[in-house]
């Protein structure tokens, strides 16, 4: 478990990227940190690997100040996946994953056969891939390495600084759905950090929502649908999801129907079971009214909200990714 | 044309002791350059805030012609080969040092928070990535380096440390055409030679990693 203890961070400018946050992250489970740019979830979580020093305040893992710990010796015990391409570009893929086992001194097999078992375990053949040079690899290899790297030195702790941001659509998606399922073989502690909610939403165990240097909220990502903390979680929320047409798919409201509302007594906009759902989104953006009438063949079967319809795309996405 | 070969025959002697004598000035003022620019280049890649005074000196002492700088020395140091050296090794600091520097300083900054977030100490960073990844830019320094001192230390013999530049002078002063060739032409031999091999050190010297 990884506390944070009223933290707070001024950078030397007197920009203040943290204010006072307490929080506590879950033992042997993903919390995504996500906010938009500037909120402050980079220094958040290089905090814990005292890449960034707090300026007041104190992290505990698994209730140890990490305060008075050998920066170095801490690093060595927690694996660091960086944004785009943090493999070294002169080394090989071997000598890149086993960094951390030779900085520990692990004995040359050892650190072999961990190499071996992990490139594996990421579908990487190490027969083909353990000599070839990072810059050989598409940009889905190289994370799949850098991730592999992280995990090397099996660490309790695992960070990870939008891994997946700089790799195409279709990578992207197959390395998430890869850690969702590593991370259920491994269960690892894994802070990782995103400005993308879909990625949030579909990795995480624990979602914490940032800004300004403050978390807006904590829990998990039914409840961040269910019962946003805040507008400005809700429309981080949906921002983020109507921005990505895809996870609305092309699903039909009438498979939904078990979410939405049997009651409704306000105003509602009158909609076709059959409309998708992204584009029932829109409708129910344009009408400004609260609620869509979802009608079947002329009965009214529900109605369904921003909240409904998030649920549905919730869906369709837990739906696909399986 | 015979005539030259006539003086390359007869002046063989004498020749090869200049060439020699060139050569060792230019290899040992680039040995002791490197000696001094590396660690130096290195020292102000990690303390950024000196690298403009010093990379700034450097360079002000290279746009003294060479001529003059040779006359600067010989009132302080004397006549002979230390005060060649000594001029040979302040031209060859610049393209070292400005180099290792430039090289280190290029190294993408996520590869090395990389290192450190995975625990590398500052020393472990400096030799498995920075160095490594600078190799390049250094050994292109170095050639740079070794290439203008080759040339530089023609004017050697203006100071009484021999090389090269003894052949050209007397050929100069006592119209001996081939004379001057029989200098000249071994010096240019000798840049070329010296970059060539630089070159193909240079290339070995890339990261086979980085090479496409």
């Amino acid at each position: 478990m990884i506390r944070f203890d009223k933290v707070t961070k001024r950078f030397p400018d007197g920009t203040e990227a943290l204010k006072d946050i307490s929080l506590e992250l879950p033992a042997r489970q993903l919390t995504a940190i996500i906010g938009p740019s500037g909120c402050g979830k980079t220094t958040l979580m290089k905090m814990v690997n005292k890449l960034e020093n707090p300026t007041a305040g104190a992290i505990y893992i698994d209730d140890e100040p990490i305060t008075g710990m050998d920066e170095v010796k801490l690093r060595r015990s927690i694996g660091y996946v960086i944004q785009r391409i943090g493999l070294f570009p002169h080394m090989t893929i071997a000598d890149n994953v086993s960094l951390v086992p030779k900085l520990l001194n692990w004995p040359a097999d050892k650190t072999d056969a961990r190499s071996k078992e992990l490139l594996q375990l990421v579908g990487l053949d190490p027969a083909v891939f353990m000599e070839r040079y990072p810059l050989e690899l598409s940009g889905g290899q190289q994370q799949r390495v850098g991730v592999v790297r992280a995990l090397a030195g099996d660490p309790n702790i695992v960070l990870m600084d939008e891994p997946f941001s700089a790799l195409d659509p279709i990578s992207r998606e197959q390395l998430q759905d890869e850690l969702r399922h590593l991370q259920q073989e491994i269960h690892k502690t894994i802070i990782f950090v995103t400005h993308d909610m879909d990625e949030a939403l579909k990795i995480a165990d624990t979602i914490v929502v940032m800004k300004g240097g403050k978390v807006e909220q904590v829990g998990t990502p039914q409840q961040l649908i269910d019962e946003p903390a805040n507008d400005f979680v809700r429309s981080f929320i949906g921002a983020e999801r109507i921005n990505q047409k895809r996870s609305f798919g092309e699903r039909r409201l009438k498979e939904f129907l078990f979410l939405f509302d049997k009651d409704w007594a306000g105003e509602a906009e009158r909609a076709d079971a059959a409309l998708a759902v992204g584009d029932a989104h829109q409708l129910l953006e344009r009408s400004g009214k609260p609620r869509l009438a979802v009608v079947d063949e002329g009965t009214l079967v529900g109605f369904a909200g921003e909240r409904e319809l998030l649920r549905a795309a919730l869906h369709v996405e837990k739906g696909a990714g399986v | 044309m015979n005539a030259f070969l006539d003086t390359l025959v007869s002046r063989q002697d004498m020749i090869q002791d200049a060439f020699i004598e060139h050569i060792y000035l230019s290899f040992v003022a680039v040995a002791i350059g490197i000696a001094i620019a590396l660690p130096t280049g290195v020292m102000i890649a990690r303390y950024r805030r000196f690298a403009e005074p010093i990379i700034g000196v450097t360079a002000i002492f290279q746009t003294i012609p060479s001529l003059a700088l040779f006359g600067f020395l010989v009132p302080i140091l004397g006549i002979g080969s230390p005060t060649a050296l000594i001029a040979l090794i302040i031209y060859a600091l610049l393209p070292i040092l400005r180099n290792t520097y430039a090289g280190i300083v290029g190294v993408d900054g996520s590869t090395i928070e990389a290192g450190r977030g995975m625990g590398m100490t500052r020393t472990q960073i400096l030799r498995q990535i920075e160095l490594p990844l600078a190799l390049p830019f250094i050994m292109a320094g170095i050639r740079t380096a070794t290439v203008l001192t080759v040339g530089i230390a023609t004017l050697a013999t203006f100071v009484g440390a021999g090389g090269l530049g003894d052949i050209i002078y007397r050929g100069l002063q006592s119209y001996n055409n081939s004379l001057v060739l029989a200098g000249a032409l071994p010096v240019a031999l000798l840049a070329i030679g010296f970059d060539l091999i630089l070159k193909w050190i240079e290339k070995r010297a890339t990261p086979k990693g980085l090479k496409t």
